[in-house]
Formats: C-alpha cells, sequence, structure tokens
C-alpha cells in the first residue's frame, strides 16, 4: 500500500550556500522527489547593459570583470575583441599570447571552482576536494596579481592588448606552475576516481542529450559533455587561438558526471595551450597605440569567444559617440537555466545541488 | 574561421516564399519583416543548406523610432553564422511572434528581452519578467527609461 503525499512548495535559496550566490528556486516536491521546480533569478541585477550606455568603452572594461567574477580575464577579452572590431585594430602578437595565456589561466582556475564546489556540494568530500581546488587557484591568482595587480577583479585586457607586458617574475611562476600542475592534477583525479560516492551519485543524474543541448542554447562544457564536438577556440579562432594545437574534450554521456570530467580534462587542454603560448612568445610591443577615447564609426560587432562556462560576447552597437549605443551581453550562464527544469524533474532533492554544481553558473553573469 | 553567410545568399535560400517579406539585404545581414520571423527562423533551421541549429543571442536595440531585433544564429556542422534581423514599431506595445517553438533556447531570451525593452512575444508559453521584479513600472534598456523617484523603485523600503 502506497503511502498519501501531497506535493510541498519549497524555496531553497537565495541566500544558500550552495546556490553558488544569490539564486532562488522554487521547488514543488512530492515526498524528497522534485515535481516541478522554477528558478528564480535577478537578485544580483545590477543594469550592467545600461550602465555601459553611459560610458566611455575604455571604461566599460571595469564593468566587465563583475559579470562571472571568477573568470574575470575571459569577460575581458571578449569585450574588448568587440571592441577591436569595431575600431578596426589589429593587437600585436605579444599582446595576443599574454591574452592567451591569461585566458587560459582564467579557465583552469574558473574549472578548479567549478569542479571543487561541485564535489563539496556531493557532500563525501566536504571541504578536501574544494581545498585542493582553492589551493591551485590561489596559485594562479598570484600570477594575475604579478600581471596587473589585481586578483579578481584584474582589468588586465585593454582595447589593442594588454595593460603592460608581464613582469619579470611572472615567467618563473608560470614555469613552476606548468610543472606542477599536471601531478596536482592527477591527485585530484585519483580522489574522484577512486570514490565510490561521486560515481554513485552523478552517474546517468539529470542527463542532457546532444539535441536538447543544441536547442536550448547551451555552449561550452555542458555542450561538449552531450557529446557535441562545439569550441569556439578551434571553430572561429581569437587571439592566438589559430596558433596553439589542442584537443576539444566531449563526453558521450550529458550527464552530471560527464560535466564535470569534461571540465577536469579541459584543464588538462588549457596547460597544454599555455605550455605552447609560453614556448612561443617573442618579445615586441603588447598594446597598438589606440587612445582611450575614440569614436567608432557607426555600426555593429559581434565577436564570441569560449569562456570558460560558455559562448561569452558582447553585441555592441556605435551610433559614432564615445559610448556604446547598446552592449548586449551573452552571457552563457545565463542561457545554460533554460534547461533547468528538464533537467531536475523527476530527481531527488540532493540531486537538485549537484546538478546545480555541474551546470557550474555564477550569478554574476546570470543577472548582470 | 567561420564565415557569417551575407544576406544575398540568404535572400536567396529563403527562396520565393519568403520574397515579400524580404525588406533589406546586406553584407553579413538581412532584414525580414517582422511577422515572418518565426517561419524564418524555423526555415533557416530546418532547411539543409542554412541547418542553424544553434541560436546564440537574441539582442534588442532600441533605435527610439523603432526596436530592432537580431537573431544570431550559427551551423554548428558547417561553421557558418547567420544573422537575422527585424524591426518592431510603436512604443506602446511592441510585439513580434515568438521563436521558443523553434529554438527552445530563446525561452529565458525573450522574457530577457521582454524585462528590459517591452517587446511582447506572442506565443511565448510563460511571458513574465526575470531579472526585475514583477510590478516594476517601465523598462529600463529602453532610451528614454527615467527612474522613478526612489520611494516607487523598491517594492518594500529601501
Amino acid at each position: 500500500m502506497s503511502l498519501h503525499t501531497e506535493p510541498v512548495v519549497v524555496n531553497i535559496g537565495p541566500h544558500h550556500p550552495s546556490t553558488h550566490g544569490v539564486f532562488r528556486m522554487r521547488v514543488t516536491f512530492d515526498g524528497e522527489n522534485v515535481q516541478d521546480v522554477e528558478p528564480v533569478i535577478g537578485y544580483l541585477h545590477r543594469g550592467t547593459e545600461k550602465l555601459a550606455e553611459e560610458r566611455q568603452y575604455s571604461q566599460v572594461i571595469t564593468l566587465t570583470d563583475r559579470l562571472d567574477y571568477v573568470a574575470s580575464m575571459t569577460n575581458n577579452q571578449a569585450y574588448v575583441l568587440s571592441c577591436e572590431k569595431l575600431i578596426d585594430i589589429e593587437v600585436p602578437d605579444r599582446g595576443k599570447y599574454l591574452r592567451t595565456i591569461a585566458a587560459e589561466l582564467q579557465r583552469v582556475a574558473s574549472h578548479l571552482v567549478g569542479v571543487g564546489f561541485f564535489l563539496a556540494e556531493l557532500g563525501g568530500f566536504g571541504g578536501t576536494a574544494l581545498m585542493y581546488c582553492f589551493r591551485e587557484r590561489e596559485r594562479i591568482l598570484d600570477m594575475f596579481e604579478m600581471l596587473c595587480g589585481a586578483r579578481i577583479t584584474v582589468s588586465f585586457m585593454r582595447i589593442g592588448g594588454v595593460f603592460q607586458d608581464a613582469p619579470e617574475e611572472f615567467w618563473p611562476a608560470l614555469r613552476k606552475f606548468l610543472d606542477e600542475m599536471p601531478g596536482y592534477a592527477d591527485e585530484l583525479n585519483k580522489l574522484i576516481f577512486e570514490s565510490e560516492i561521486v560515481q554513485a551519485r552523478t552517474k546517468n543524474v539529470s542527463v542532457i542529450s546532444a539535441d536538447q543541448a543544441i536547442d536550448a542554447s547551451l555552449t561550452g562544457p555542458i555542450l561538449r559533455a552531450s557529446g557535441v564536438p562545439w569550441d569556439i577556440r578551434a571553430a572561429q579562432p581569437y587571439d592566438a587561438y589559430d596558433q596553439v594545437k589542442f584537443d576539444v574534450i566531449t563526453a558521450q554521456g550529458g550527464d552530471n558526471f560527464d560535466r564535470f570530467w569534461v571540465r577536469m580534462l579541459e584543464v588538462e587542454q588549457s596547460l597544454k595551450i599555455i605550455e605552447q603560448c609560453y614556448r612561443d612568445i617573442r618579445s615586441g610591443p603588447v598594446r597598438s597605440t589606440t587612445s582611450l577615447l575614440f569614436r567608432p564609426s557607426p555600426g555593429e560587432a559581434y565577436v564570441p569567444i569560449e569562456a570558460p562556462k560558455g559562448e561569452l560576447g558582447f553585441y555592441l552597437v556605435s551610433d559614432g559617440s564615445i559610448a556604446p549605443y547598446r552592449c548586449k551581453i551573452r552571457s552563457p550562464s545565463f542561457i545554460s537555466l533554460t534547461l533547468f527544469k528538464e533537467m531536475l524533474v523527476g530527481w531527488k532533492l540532493a540531486d537538485i545541488i549537484v546538478s546545480l554544481g555541474s551546470l557550474d553558473f555564477n550569478m554574476g553573469e546570470v543577472d548582470r | 574561421m567561420s564565415t557569417v553567410i551575407s544576406g544575398s545568399e540568404i535572400a536567396v535560400g529563403l527562396g520565393k516564399q519568403f520574397e515579400g517579406s524580404i525588406l533589406n539585404t546586406h553584407d553579413n545581414f538581412i532584414l525580414v519583416e517582422s511577422q515572418k520571423i518565426q517561419e524564418i527562423c524555423s526555415h533557416l533551421k530546418k532547411s539543409p543548406k542554412f541547418n542553424c541549429v544553434l541560436l546564440n543571442a537574441i539582442t534588442a536595440v532600441d533605435y527610439v523610432e523603432f526596436f530592432e531585433l537580431i537573431y544570431q544564429m550559427t551551423s554548428i556542422v558547417d561553421n557558418k553564422t547567420c544573422v537575422i534581423k527585424t524591426r518592431v514599431f510603436g512604443r506602446e506595445e511592441p510585439s513580434v511572434p515568438s521563436v521558443v517553438s523553434v529554438w527552445k533556447g530563446a525561452d529565458l531570451q525573450e522574457r530577457e528581452v521582454f524585462d528590459l525593452m517591452g517587446i511582447s512575444f506572442i506565443g511565448h508559453p510563460d511571458l513574465r519578467r526575470i531579472l526585475l521584479w514583477e510590478g516594476f513600472q517601465g523598462y529600463p534598456l529602453r532610451r528614454d527609461y527615467l527612474e522613478p523617484p526612489l520611494p516607487y523603485s523598491w517594492p518594500h523600503g529601501g
């Protein structure tokens, strides 16, 4: 005989440690099973697109830092690439390589945060895996501090290149990181792979098929985990990505485990890219001589990049004045939430948190 | 590098069926009639010539006389991008057909455009504000938006 139960609506968040910031879900439970879920967002909406309309082009760079605040470098990169297309300038080679190195370091840092929280949310590891991840991320942030004096809100990239050339102490630190990081990544892999908790809790949970993922405009690791080899770094190379070789990582399952595993493997590929840039970078100017204040001729520009969380791009519309007429942000985290309901209905309360972790979204970017 | 399909190429690909609804072609985009947007998007997604299965972004720009909606879509197999633009006139109740039935990915993006620009999408399954709260007055990304005096801008205290 089955027990009669009634659906209960529960609010999770916005102030809940496992919701990655200020994310709120209105979940309808039947017992422990999820019947319906609705994401409620907007708690971190700062109106970045509106703010950008009243700032000069070069002043918007600092706003982009605050979008995805665990991956500021790639936000800078997407914005300056669009600006460069708008005013049609070329970036010196050294600038391109420095940007690529910075962006890939940022990808490693962002994926470490994603993976770390994902494992912490599984509960079994508590802090161990998270601390492993944050230990390595800390070294990357130290390197960012050498590059530009800031750790999180970097504003390192400028229209026409980067803020300044890397200081002398940066290169030995990078070398040391490149030598040691594969070992640390292995350590983390062992911790995960030998754990039954991870395998049992994440395999075949919240599966997204390839067709579903494409239809819902998902990009980045989420799309690749569903088996679609779509990576903008390879398909539409920008900066120095046409000079380096790397593999586009895919997995076939589209479940929580694959999304997390794709990120782990992408860390390796990022290290490979940084290694090639480290080898190939030549001395020279890092920034083209563009004035800070400029008036692009009326027109539009959009350059998509592969940010750690997916396709990021700024759609800039110029009316010939010193400020963008419109600055639309195509943020991957926001669009990742499209399939939220489909992913979670039918699973249990504990799976919600893990699936959230596997999407690896960032509220700064969702709400903008 | 990817290639952006030129407007005239899109016009040829769309064929006789949509001849009347194409308003203008350009080097890297095509301007179409707003009422036909859903059918054109559906055609671009399904026809093997374009195969635009991935909707990248929906952007709305307020040009005061009209709103411009920009649909960017990509063919993953051919690595080609199409840009479709359409213009919506009227500031009171501007509306266009929704493309959610074509791409599920348009769901949140159309809600965002509705929230911040105030353009209604006819046929959207759940058109509500998304970033701002229910009861918010006005559409902040419009060029003529003015913030109301403080006591009315936040629902409770503040």
